[in-house]
């Protein structure tokens, strides 16, 4: 049976902690994409899976075994380097059969294991090639073809798709997902792309300097995210994180003070334990909408700055007492630069944080 | 229309195109200026070819044929292959049998001597450089420093150390005892060039190599050996000239029979109160440059690829 489990991993360099106690539960068939920005400790807990680094205590369980004490390639797991990790001086065919050496399996046998994930990730015609001539999204597929020969305990792929430009990453993230599927192993991907984490994974762990912030569903991270830097982190544009103070609760409804001016948002009943305390407000983009009147549950802005999207356009304004507010209108609502705006707040994508930085909720 | 073929490229040279290819002006710079560094070894060969007369001549005699009569003949000589009989055999003007020199001995032991103690110290100091790269001692770079401090000082300074340590050890005049010494001579050098090729190469490959199921012993034999071909061809030849050419050690600690060519060639100019025979020392040396010639010439590729190593970003 195929699992990972990581209890209370953590990993030391001298005094730096680079991961702080991790717990980490993947099953059988399920993604899991280890998300944050760079240093913040995802890879190195990837290598802690493999085996590549020690953990400095904590415990590391594939498939239901204790692999603290095995080396690598006791541990029967496949990897997906970043820079791809070919090897220089096998040809494509040798590289992707590499795993298979351990099987003991004979010349005929290998072959057919080879050309049979060759044909699932288009690579049968450069077997012949040296990983020197083959294209950066070949060396991708060669990567990922060595990384499926064989029948793992566990899937690993460090930033997989980092090296490929944008098109080639929009078709390899689909392959990617679809070869997985097919698999059902426990996978953990590691990246710093958010769109890779949303769309491919089952469940996403968001991690900031050692520590998963939060583990959930890409549905989950990005409708409720559990703390500030959460919020921050998924989701474009960027959530508005507005520094407010919390002036009353009454029947469901709370008064902020926002850039001085105080809103009306409705909100659950835990929020009511927030009161006059220094808090954090955070409005998605595309919570806001400018109406034509000022009221009690809106924030007058001025438009200052208008970046088209596409389909969208995105809107930097300036509210009262300085700070910058990002929105999102539809491509046909035309905003001229200076004009006066009234934004009104979607109570269902306003996010309040207490003091601490964590998701108040009811 | 296409242009016709020009008569320089149908000689087989490429016309010049893009950035940073030489034009002939360049070219033919960098072929005088080889020239010049070839002329000694030029020189050298010709006169193995000529006999004693011809040889100090003035004004030198420097070609073998007239060309036709173009050449003055005061400038051209016979060749002989005299030169290079005595170097293997010599008879004496005033009779008697002819002698064996010993020459065919002597080369064959620079050849086992260097071939050996190069190989052997490749193998070891390759290991050595593989275990310095990829784990480190505390103080790692000092074990470098120290393993190179042998070589900061000149032969004379520590030969005599080294000829009483043999002579307690019995190894002087010994094929072992030469073999080892040469063997340690190397060691840094071979240390420290193979520790730079190590450290070029992406430890991801090797990470993946061990979770590919690759043991400790297969990752550096499969994975990181083919890597580095072209840095153990590199510092094989660079061992290889070095040894060669070394003369000091050799004059010290070989005996008649392990004498090497570099000794025995001053042995052989030297005696006989005639003066230098420049004929036989150039026949000597041309003979000489033939098996490191050819162990270059062979390598040269990997050599090229070798010492450029590191230099492109890849």
């Amino acid at each position: 049976m195929s699992s990972i489990d990581c209890k209370k991993i953590t990993k030391k360099f001298g005094d730096f902690v680079a991961v702080r106690d991790v717990d980490l539960a993947v099953k059988a068939g399920e993604v899991v994409c280890l998300l944050g920005p760079s240093g913040c400790g995802k890879t190195t807990t990837l290598r802690m899976i493999a085996g590549l680094e020690r953990a400095t205590s904590g415990q590391v369980v594939i498939a239901g075994r204790d692999m603290n004490e095995l080396r690598p390639e006791q541990r029967d797991i496949a990897m997906v380097f970043q820079f791809y990790a070919l090897y220089p001086a096998l040809n494509v065919g040798q590289n992707i059969a590499m795993p298979l050496h351990f099987e003991k399996l004979t010349k005929d046998e290998m072959d057919k294991r080879v050309q049979r994930v060759a044909r699932i990730l288009h690579l049968t015609e450069v077997l012949d090639r040296m990983p020197g001539q083959v294209s950066e999204g070949e060396k991708q597929r060669i990567a990922v073809a060595r990384a499926i020969v064989r029948d793992p305990n566990c899937f690993l792929f460090d930033e997989p798709l980092s090296r490929l430009d944008v098109e080639l990453r929009h078709s390899m993230r689909g392959q990617i997902k679809e070869v997985l599927a097919g698999l059902s192993k426990a996978t953990v991907i590691v990246t710093h792309d958010q769109l890779e984490a949303l769309t491919m994974a089952d469940r996403i762990a968001i991690m900031k300097d050692g520590m998963i912030e939060q583990i959930g569903t890409p549905h989950e991270v990005f409708a409720k995210p559990a703390n500030v830097f959460v919020a921050s982190f998924i989701g474009t544009p960027q959530m508005n994180l507005i520094e407010a103070e919390m002036q009353s609760f009454k029947s469901g409804k709370a008064t902020v003070l926002l850039h001085g001016k105080p809103v009306e948002i409705s909100a659950g009943l835990a929020v009511a334990n927030l009161k006059t305390s220094k808090i954090t407000i955070g409005i998605r983009p595309r919570a806001f909408v400018p109406v034509a009147k000022s009221g009690k549950d809106t924030l007058s802005a001025q438009a200052e700055l208008i970046e088209p999207m596409g389909a969208e356009t995105l809107i930097h304004a300036r509210s009262g007492t300085g700070s910058d507010i990002r929105f999102v209108v539809p491509r046909e609502k035309r905003i001229k630069i200076g004009e006066a705006l009234h934004l009104q707040l979607d109570p269902s994508q306003t996010h309040f944080f207490g003091e601490d930085g964590r998701a108040v909720r009811a | 229309m296409a242009a016709a073929k020009s008569f320089s490229e149908r000689l087989g040279f490429r016309k010049a195109s893009g950035v940073g290819e030489a034009g002939w002006s360049q070219t033919a710079l960098a072929a005088f200026i080889s020239f010049v560094y070839f002329l000694p070894v030029l020189l050298i060969i010709i006169t193995s070819f000529k006999l004693q007369t011809e040889a100090l001549s003035v004004p030198p005699k420097f070609l073998p044929t007239t060309f036709f009569g173009l050449i003055p003949e005061k400038f051209v000589f016979t060749p002989t292959l005299e030169n290079f009989t005595s170097v293997f055999s010599r008879a004496y003007s005033s009779g008697g049998a002819i002698e064996n020199t010993g020459f065919d001995r002597f080369f064959f032991n620079s050849m086992f001597i260097a071939s050996t103690s190069v190989l052997l110290a490749l193998v070891i100091g390759t290991v050595a450089a593989y275990g310095f790269s990829r784990y480190p001692l505390k103080g790692n770079d000092t074990y470098l420093f120290i393993i190179l401090t042998t070589r900061m000082l000149p032969a004379i300074v520590v030969i005599i150390p080294v000829i009483l340590m043999f002579r307690v050890a019995g190894l002087s005049g010994s094929y072992l005892g030469i073999i080892l010494l040469y063997t340690a001579f190397n060691l840094p050098f071979t240390i420290w060039m193979m520790k730079s090729f190590f450290d070029e190469l992406s430890l991801d490959v090797e990470d993946a190599a061990r979770i590919d199921g690759s043991s400790e012993y297969r990752v550096f034999f499969k994975v990181c050996l083919p890597q580095v071909v072209a840095g153990l061809a590199a510092t094989f030849v660079f061992g290889i000239i070095l040894t060669w050419n070394e003369f000091l050690f050799a004059l010290l600690l070989t005996g008649v029979d392990t004498r090497t060519v570099p000794v025995a060639m001053n042995q052989a100019v030297g005696g006989g109160g005639i003066g230098v025979l420049w004929g036989l020392l150039a026949a000597i040396e041309t003979l000489f440059l033939i098996p490191v010639f050819f162990v270059t010439f062979f390598l040269q590729n990997q050599l090229l690829r070798g010492v450029t190593f590191g230099t492109v970003k890849r």
